[in-house]
């Protein structure tokens, strides 16, 4: 039972950081269809950001739960402004390209970001300070559930809440449900479609760094290739709970996140790859456009 | 004067904008072990100047981008129309191509032909690839499983039966068409990015049990020495057999031109773009959905069979590690820098993807970098690749 729980509970977290990825995936292509290839290096590169942010602040005797929370806000910004500037870049120009010519241009710049945290930082493993601190009172559960577990799962939660809050109540919000049901109707009706694709952008990159953020300090450390492997899987997540559905997106990854776990825990770790993609495979064939994806209207 | 100003001051926006950006990753390095950070400010400077540079050439050439934009359509008609004047020139320029192919190996080294054998299994994969993408319009990432297939049908068949390569070669395009219906047919109902996932994820599972069933491929550590293909038995030297396989990726080349341009002008060949187009419109005219789907599959992947036995021959080695992710996404590149549906920007795009990135070797510090930047900028300013594919026009002709 015990076993069961840790597996369980990992397959919690690795869920957890898949879903705060694939919203990015979700919101991006909810609104201008486009697989964002280059979302998971975003994901690294908020990564990197919070390792030197965290060393500079150590060195001011910065410690504790402060040191995560301020690492992390920097982190986020500055993965947000990379997400706006990738998006000001290879994008906006590509609007009304054909549909295969943003997805060449999302991995032209996946393959620039990646050589670009090579060439200035390391092509090596880079090891990252353990940030999530070790609460006491987690002492009981330490056999099936580490404090990191419990700070990203939770941390998942408050992010979900949050954009969920965001994208229901909020002016902006409401225009990002707009332009996603209609592009061109949300323009005549007055809404920047612009400022909606930059904000989804924006959005989209900060859940990505907090999520990289969080994994890096778990699994203590990272890499300039770590963005490409989480966003084959992230994305995989989105696809799995029916791309462009925010809900879809959080179920796809801890469905995904589990089953990884799970069969890792009790099959073999070799195949646990092949698993998540047989899940994916089978339930797309009976589910062609994911778990709680929308069916499109056919149109001539 | 006014609008001088006024350029400046957004480059120089751009310019701190960029130095804020790049500043954590430039600028700054940690060795986490011995807890020592390194300052390097004098990057971010760089990355200002050179952002502030860069700005006026973005803008420049977003102004004429936007004015080019006006006569887009015209420009199209205008290459199909010179084309056209060309066609009497072709049988003389293919001549003239083909013996310079022939002289290749003759003048120039084993390495440089090496390279080039590569650059043509390219261009072949780049065709395959084009029938199911540029013709079919099914976006396929996984296109590398079908590679696997075919060189790993001869390394086992060499390793156990000590088959040649000249019986591998069909076998493995056949088996390689096999596992295209297999794909195939699950997907059928699928559209666009989830068929693509699926393919992915299809290629990523073949990948997978390559490298874990070690009983059946000899996992991660490969099957080596595979035998090169050889002419009446005779063994040819190392400068020969690559030699050799040069040719044969000459008349294979030819060979694929050939039948993906009679492909693309058959009845199949018209379906498949009539249901890339719009494939209820497609189905209401009677067209078959279900088997220009699998056709596609089944002919797309036979030449990515036939291209993995010329790999497996070529490098005399196969391990899973050369079949990842990475190797469908330089195809599908390949396929649409060149131009979706047209065969001769699938050849260019094959030569620059891979010839580029093998002669920058001198600066192989940056090359990925660059080729990176160059792939968002070629995309940016010419989404429709190198060369655009020509839809075939028929005109009405009045008897007067």
């Amino acid at each position: 039972m015990e076993y069961f729980l840790e597996l369980f509970f990992s397959g919690l977290t690795r869920g957890s950081i898949y879903a705060l990825l694939a919203l990015g995936y979700t919101m991006v292509y909810g609104i201008i269809a486009l697989i964002n290839f280059a979302h998971g290096e975003i994901y690294m590169i908020g990564a990197f950001t919070a390792l030197i942010a965290a060393s500079i602040l150590a060195l001011l005797g910065i410690s504790g739960l402060s040191l995560l929370v301020l690492a992390g806000a920097i982190a986020v910004v500055y993965a947000s402004s990379y997400g706006y500037t990738v998006e000001k870049i290879a994008y906006k120009p590509l609007r009304n390209a054909p549909r295969l010519s943003p997805l060449i241009s999302a991995i032209g710049m996946s393959i620039f970001l990646q050589n670009y945290v090579l060439l200035a930082q390391t092509s090596d493993f880079v090891s990252f300070p353990q940030l999530i601190p070790d609460f006491e009172f987690m002492e009981n559960y330490r056999s099936f559930m580490q404090p990191s577990d419990l700070v990203i799962i939770s941390t998942t939660v408050v992010m979900m809440v949050l954009l969920t809050i965001f994208i229901k109540f909020t002016k902006i919000g409401k225009a990002m449900r707009a332009t996603s049901q209609d592009k061109t109707m949300a323009m005549l009706s007055g809404v920047n479609v612009d400022r909606v694709i930059s904000v989804t952008f924006i959005t989209g990159s900060a859940l990505a760094a907090v999520g990289g953020v969080l994994i890096s300090s778990h699994v203590g450390q990272i890499n300039f290739y770590i963005g490409f492997i989480a966003g084959l899987k992230a994305f995989t997540a989105a696809v799995l709970g029916g791309i462009g559905s925010i809900p879809g997106a959080v179920l796809g990854a801890l469905i995904l996140g589990c089953t990884e776990s799970f069969a890792a825990g009790y099959i073999s770790s070799d195949y646990e790859d092949v698993f998540a993609f047989g899940l994916l495979v089978l339930i797309l064939i009976f589910r062609p456009s994911g778990l709680l994806g929308r069916k499109p209207s056919e149109k001539v | 004067m006014n609008r001088v100003i006024k350029e400046t001051f957004n480059s120089l926006v751009v310019a701190v904008w960029f130095m804020f950006l790049t500043f954590p990753i430039m600028a700054v390095k940690v060795n986490t072990v011995e807890k020592v950070i390194t300052w390097r400010l004098i990057n971010v400077v760089y990355v200002g100047i050179c952002a502030f540079v860069l700005s006026f050439f973005w803008h420049y050439l977003m102004k004429k981008r936007l004015k080019k934009k006006d006569d887009e359509n015209t420009w199209q008609n205008l290459t199909a129309l010179k084309l056209k004047q060309q066609k009497k020139l072709m049988p003389l320029l293919a001549a003239v191509v083909i013996a310079a192919a022939i002289a290749f190996p003759l003048v120039f080294s084993g390495y440089q032909v090496s390279v080039v054998t590569t650059a043509l299994m390219y261009v072949v994969l780049g065709l395959g690839l084009n029938i199911e993408v540029g013709l079919a319009g099914l976006l396929d990432l996984g296109y590398v499983a079908f590679y696997a297939v075919g060189a790993y049908t001869y390394a086992l068949l060499y390793h156990h039966f000590g088959i040649s390569f000249w019986i591998a070669l069909p076998l493995g395009a056949i088996l390689a068409a096999i596992f295209g219906v297999l794909l195939g047919l699950p997907v059928l109902r699928l559209r666009g990015d989830y068929l693509a996932i699926v393919t992915l994820g299809f290629a990523e599972i073949i990948r997978l049990v390559l490298n874990n069933w070690s009983s059946f491929s000899m996992g991660p550590s490969g099957i080596a020495d595979i035998a090169q293909p050889s002419v009446l038995g005779k063994t040819l030297t190392l400068k020969q057999s690559s030699d050799f396989l040069y040719y044969i990726m000459i008349v294979l080349v030819i060979l694929t031109i050939f039948v993906v341009g009679r492909l693309r002008n058959s009845r199949i060949g018209r379906a498949w773009i009539a249901m890339r187009e719009d494939e209820t419109a497609c189905r209401s005219m009677g067209i078959n959905i279900t088997r220009a789907k699998l056709t596609a599959f089944a002919l797309g992947a036979t030449w990515a069979g036939m291209m993995g036995c010329v790999f497996a021959a070529k490098t005399t080695f196969v391990n899973p590690a050369s079949f990842t992710f990475w190797e469908s996404i330089i195809i599908l590149s390949i396929v649409v820098l060149g131009g979706m549906g047209s065969i001769a920007g699938v050849i260019l795009g094959a030569f620059i993807l891979i010839l580029l990135p093998e002669y920058l070797q001198s600066i192989s510090q940056i090359r990925m970098l660059i080729f990176g930047a160059c792939m968002v900028l070629m995309m940016v300013f010419r989404p429709q690749g190198i060369i655009s594919g020509i839809r075939q026009h028929y005109r009405w002709k009045e008897n007067t």
